[in-house]
């Protein structure tokens, strides 16, 4: 294996809070190499923005309590001294942002804000030569006028801009991992495909590694090497991205697929929500977190109330599942489920079922 | 910009026009629909137990018979020109602005109440400095520590600040620091033009007593709005580009915070102009807050009137001033 970038291993990050200990990230693992991007992928509070911050030492000044290992480039940011990860961000680490309106200071020229980000770790540069780079980012990253617009304020700029802007000062230091918080979900769909081909496109110039944090299969299926599927704090399957697409493996990466319209299907074939909601991360569910919500917790006797399942890479490739089922049982289900037969709610007839498969 | 800047101007002139009429109607159209007759009004001119014939006069003399628009003509004339007075074969000129004469001391008002001017000025100009610098560090590091002992303390003064009447810090300041322990001994106005040392000397009591009032008030709306600013995404982005943290509360923070901060102090500054009148009063400082009292006790209607117009004129400077320094911080402002 090449030498990682970025090795996350064991990543734990809660928040004491009055009403209990909230576990938003709970032992999560991965590695991610120079020029590849992982997706991490899962709904709203599933500790992926978590993650991501915690890369890059945003959680420092809160009462977030961070266990495990963060090694970019070999050197361990967890143990690592506030003064040297800040040192970093911006320069070995850079991130852009969900909404690119509020991300950017109203106050300042875009040029302002980027020959900020630029000198903070060119402490040599002279203001010149910053705001040339600031010229050169902008043209880079696909500003028409780059010279003349490098004057201008955010309000001046619509959505696309402004994340195109983002992503130029994101990038003025040439950053070895770029981190993209769901970049595109503030942004018109016309734009979001423009933007993720810029992303696309830089990362193969620079050669940066790139996260891209999303809700969206659709996002990283385009553009991810591996995929990180994540539930509840934890990591519910991780693979590369053909993998995952073709033999998912987690009932939860399921429900996502079967909730996402797809273009190659029938049109016929209905979207299918995943039940309930996502669980409070004071009271993680025991056993499997998913359980509650799961159409197929009743295929392994009860396992998934009570034990939690481990991230096992059963057949050996690489993909990993956190699932009591077998990888034969779970490849069975996806096969039904990718035929479009949809359990008729596995829950309320679990005995049935249970008889019929097992 | 330029052309912003000569709008708002003219807008401001409309404005002062607009405040002159309102200022004139109080004291003469709204007497007369309440039924007082124009000798009743001139009867207040001539000073208490007046006989009838020098009523009579004074009525003559200032046309307090005439229509309303004639003498608002007058009113605005003797404003922006000046005016005469014809008492029998005597014509006495008043300089513009004329406001008129007192009653109490027959002397036009204008001259006096300009040089009650640099006392109020120097009052509310020292205090304002003070209470910025103090309410608006308070207020950025209660917010840094916020739910601290430092925040919790800090913010309880603040409350006391904001309760305690000028009339009794001011006494119990001047019962310490003046009487018990002499530090400032004999408060009295000292020009800064005679002796700037004495002049800050004799300040420093009514400076610190405003300061602590407006203090307050001020290291809570920035506690407040520092928390409000501190929590928004481009000071996440700010920390992502690896700034300093310094720089991330000064320059990305606190210059947000700031523009309302700034906005309430050029109103704050523009209406104490017009005068501190409890602190004047208080510390028996002859500004314009003691000029208006006085001029109030003496009912008298020239004085009342000229200090009300300038009053006003402080306030509406004062609003084109922030208007302006609103557009220059921000730049979404539209010119």
């Amino acid at each position: 294996m090449p030498d990682a970038l970025l090795e996350v291993e064991d990543l734990r990050i809660h928040f004491p809070t009055q009403d209990g200990l909230v576990k938003s990230v709970d032992g999560v693992s991965f590695r991610l190499e120079r020029g590849r991007t992982l997706g991490i992928v899962g709904e709203s509070g599933s500790g992926k923005s978590v993650t991501s911050l915690g890369i890059m030492g945003l959680h420092h000044g809160s009462r977030a309590e961070i266990t495990g290992h963060i090694r970019l480039d070999g050197e361990d940011l967890v143990a690592a001294s506030p003064a040297r990860v800040r040192e970093l961000r911006g320069s070995k680490m850079a991130m852009i942002f969900q909404d690119p309106l509020s991300s950017l200071h109203p106050y300042y020229t875009i040029g302002n804000q980027i020959i900020e980000a630029y000198r903070v770790h060119h402490p040599d540069a002279t203001k010149r030569q910053a705001r040339q780079r600031a010229v050169e980012m902008l043209d880079r990253v696909g500003i028409p006028q780059p010279s003349a617009r490098v004057d201008d304020y955010p309000h001046q700029f619509s959505g696309g801009m402004r994340q195109r802007v983002m992503i130029a000062m994101a990038l003025c230091n040439d950053p070895g991992l770029l981190i993209a918080d769901e970049p595109t979900t503030a942004l018109d769909v016309t734009v979001q495909a423009q933007i993720l081909d810029l992303i696309h496109d830089l990362q193969s110039e620079f050669g940066s590694a790139v996260i891209m944090i999303t809700h969206d299969l659709g996002v990283v299926a385009e553009l991810s090497d591996d995929i990180l599927v994540m539930y509840a704090g934890r990591a519910a399957e991780y693979g590369s991205a053909a993998d995952i697409f073709a033999s998912p493996g987690h009932p939860y990466t399921w429900g996502l697929l079967a909730s996402m319209p797809r273009m190659d299907r029938e049109r016929l074939t209905r979207l299918v929500p995943i039940p309930g909601t996502p669980p409070s991360l004071i009271r993680v569910p025991p056993g499997c977190p998913f359980h509650p919500r799961c159409r197929y917790g009743h295929l392994n006797g009860g396992r998934s109330e009570t034990e939690v399942p481990e991230l096992r890479d059963t057949e050996h490739t690489g993909h990993l599942v956190a699932c009591h089922l077998t990888a034969a049982e779970r490849a069975k289900q996806w096969a039904l489920l990718a035929a479009g037969k949809v359990p008729e709610d596995a829950r309320t007839g679990a005995g049935a079922h249970a008889g019929d498969t097992a | 910009m330029v052309t912003f800047i000569i709008r708002r101007l003219v807008g401001t002139i409309f404005l002062l026009i607009v405040v002159s009429m309102i200022t004139f109607a109080i004291f003469f159209l709204i007497p007369r629909l309440a039924g007082q007759n124009t000798y009743q009004l001139a009867a207040q001119y001539v000073g208490r137990n007046p006989t009838r014939p020098a009523v009579l006069a004074v009525e003559r003399q200032l046309g307090l018979a005439d229509p309303l628009y004639l003498q608002y003509g007058r009113f605005l004339r003797g404003i922006l020109f000046g005016a005469h007075y014809r008492s029998g074969p005597d014509v006495t000129y008043c300089p513009p602005p004329c406001f008129g004469y007192s009653f109490r001391s027959q002397l036009p008002v204008w001259p006096q109440m300009i040089s009650d001017v640099p006392v109020t000025l120097s009052l509310a100009i020292g205090a304002s400095i003070l209470w910025l610098i103090g309410g608006v560090s308070i207020g950025v590091l209660s917010a840094l520590r916020k739910g601290t002992l430092f925040d919790r303390f800090s913010m309880g003064i603040a409350l006391a600040g904001v309760s305690l009447p000028v009339f009794f810090t001011g006494l119990i300041s001047l019962e310490l620091f003046s009487y018990k322990w002499p530090l400032f001994p004999n408060v009295q106005y000292v020009p800064i033009t005679s002796n700037p040392v004495e002049w800050a000397r004799n300040l420093v009591l009514p400076w610190i007593v405003l300061a602590f009032l407006y203090a307050a008030l001020y290291a809570r709306l920035t506690r407040a709005g520092m928390l409000e600013t501190m929590s928004e995404d481009y000071i996440r982005t700010a920390r992502a580009k690896g700034l300093p943290e310094r720089k991330v509360i000064v320059k990305h923070g606190l210059r947000a915070a700031l523009t309302p901060i700034v906005t309430i102090f050029g109103m704050d500054l523009g209406l104490l102009l017009g005068g501190a009148i409890i602190t004047e009063v208080t510390f028996s400082l002859h500004g314009l807050g003691l000029f208006t009292v006085q001029a109030v006790n003496n009912q008298d209607l020239p004085e009342i009137l000229g200090v009300t117009m300038l009053a006003a004129f402080f306030i509406v400077i004062a609003n084109l001033v922030v208007d302006i320094f609103y557009a220059v911080v921000d730049p979404r402002v539209r010119f």
